[in-house]
């Protein structure tokens, strides 16, 4: 749990986003359903994930952290209970100058990734990775790592997983199953596949 | 009025059950349901951050600029998860060291913003408050149903009472690993899916109609 190294790996494989603590979900199963969707909303996660992560990080530490106004004499001040709301008004914003910076200058690329920026705002992933990041403690690289590693851990789910659903299309389930039902179902055994990883974390 | 507000709350709970029908707030539903304590106590709290979330901005709603409707939504949901969090550090803290981050997760709930955005927006605060209350209800009950399932067959204990007899104390139960797994709440979900579809197929598509309203709201 020291190394950037060890963080990385845990980050991607072990303790992944999606798939062993099940957050951003919605997002997960609402854009799984091609391939080419998936893979732009991942490299999506991955960008904002890598940035707001460590943005998240010099915030908290400057204006919110217990002892951040001690430059001030105003040693008792401790402002973490605001962290729910400065996160994702960071996040928000965040996005919303990535998505100006992006059209005007990476055309192409806003093109292809347009319509999921805005989503990123309100996906439980990307405010779950600030909030792991302060409850763990990590400091400043550690927080770049972790919040590089969760991006492409979430990336990874998802792009695996819309390509086992694309297969799964033209399955035979009985009919209260498909959809929905399959959808789960194929969730929880990549979600296992995962967990098969845990035993590699030193 | 009486029966349509029963409607409000009684809907929800099984036939548009926010979880499995509409599949909106499934991260937070999935990732809390290990053991039953925590999702009795995550259910309340998502319950009464939804009726204050849904009546403030209901009453609110003439008022609200409809440009930056979304963070203001945002904000009054934020507000409330942030004094849920206190109070929950304050009087329960092994519980809320247990729920660790997904009680601040409540604010990126899509039940939650969802619910603002489709009804508050749109109705008076009584009926908002009714529907609020009927879709904690329906995200309750399935919170509980598979906490318990994954409570029980993984520990054999349901609220702390010894339900099944454990092998280690001369029962006859040995606790099954999967339940501790994040995987299993996947599949008791797929099978409450199932379950409450066998019932009624409903034509697919009106389970994405609703989610992608909400999205088209978000962009």
């Amino acid at each position: 749990m020291d190394t950037i190294p060890s963080i990385l790996f845990r980050s991607i494989f072990v303790d992944n986003l999606a798939l062993s603590f099940l957050l951003g979900m919605c997002t997960f199963l609402a854009i799984s359903r091609r391939l080419e969707n998936a893979i732009g909303l991942g490299i999506a996660v991955i960008g904002v994930q890598t940035l707001s992560v460590p943005l998240n990080y010099i915030v908290f530490n400057l204006f919110l952290a217990p002892g951040a106004w001690r430059w001030l004499g105003l040693d008792i001040v401790d402002l973490s209970y605001l962290k729910f709301i400065v996160f994702i008004g960071v996040i928000a914003s965040f996005v919303q100058v990535l998505e100006i910076v992006l059209e005007r200058y990476f055309v192409n690329l806003h093109r292809s990734l347009g319509v999921y920026l805005p989503l990123l705002t309100v996906n439980c992933a990307i405010l779950g990775g600030s909030l792991f990041m302060v409850q763990r403690d990590y400091n400043f690289n550690e927080s770049v790592a972790w919040g590089f590693g969760s991006g492409v851990g979430w990336a990874l789910a998802i792009i695996l997983f819309a390509a086992l659903r694309e297969r799964v299309r033209y399955s035979d389930a009985p009919r209260a199953m498909q959809g929905l039902g399959m959808t789960f179902l194929l969730c929880g055994f990549l979600s296992l596949a995962f967990t098969s990883l845990r035993g590699m974390a030193g | 009025m009486m029966t349509y507000s029963s409607r409000l709350i009684s809907d929800p709970v099984v036939r548009q059950n926010p979880v499995t029908v509409q599949i909106l707030g499934v991260c937070s539903a999935l990732a809390v349901t290990r053991t039953l304590i925590p999702a009795i106590i995550m259910s309340i709290t998502l319950t009464l951050i939804l009726v204050m979330s849904n009546v403030i901005v209901s009453a609110l709603r003439h008022q609200l600029p409809h440009s930056v409707r979304l963070i203001l939504e945002m904000l009054i949901i934020a507000t409330g998860v942030t004094i849920a969090d206190e109070f929950l550090k304050a009087y329960v803290p092994d519980i809320a060291a247990t729920l660790s981050v997904f009680v601040g997760l409540i604010i990126t709930n899509c039940i939650v913003l969802g619910r603002a955005e489709a009804f508050a927006m749109n109705n008076p605060v009584i009926p908002s408050a009714m529907d609020a209350l009927g879709q904690g209800l329906g995200y309750s009950l399935i919170l509980v149903l598979v906490a318990s399932i994954r409570e029980l067959f993984g520990t054999g204990r349901l609220l702390d009472y010894q339900i099944f007899e454990l092998v280690s104390d001369n029962g006859w139960f040995s606790p099954l690993l999967i339940m501790s797994l994040p995987a299993s709440a996947f599949f008791i979900v797929a099978g409450l899916i199932w379950l409450s579809r066998g019932k009624s197929i409903q034509p697919l598509q009106a389970q994405w109609q609703f989610e992608s309203h909400v999205y088209r709201g978000k962009i």
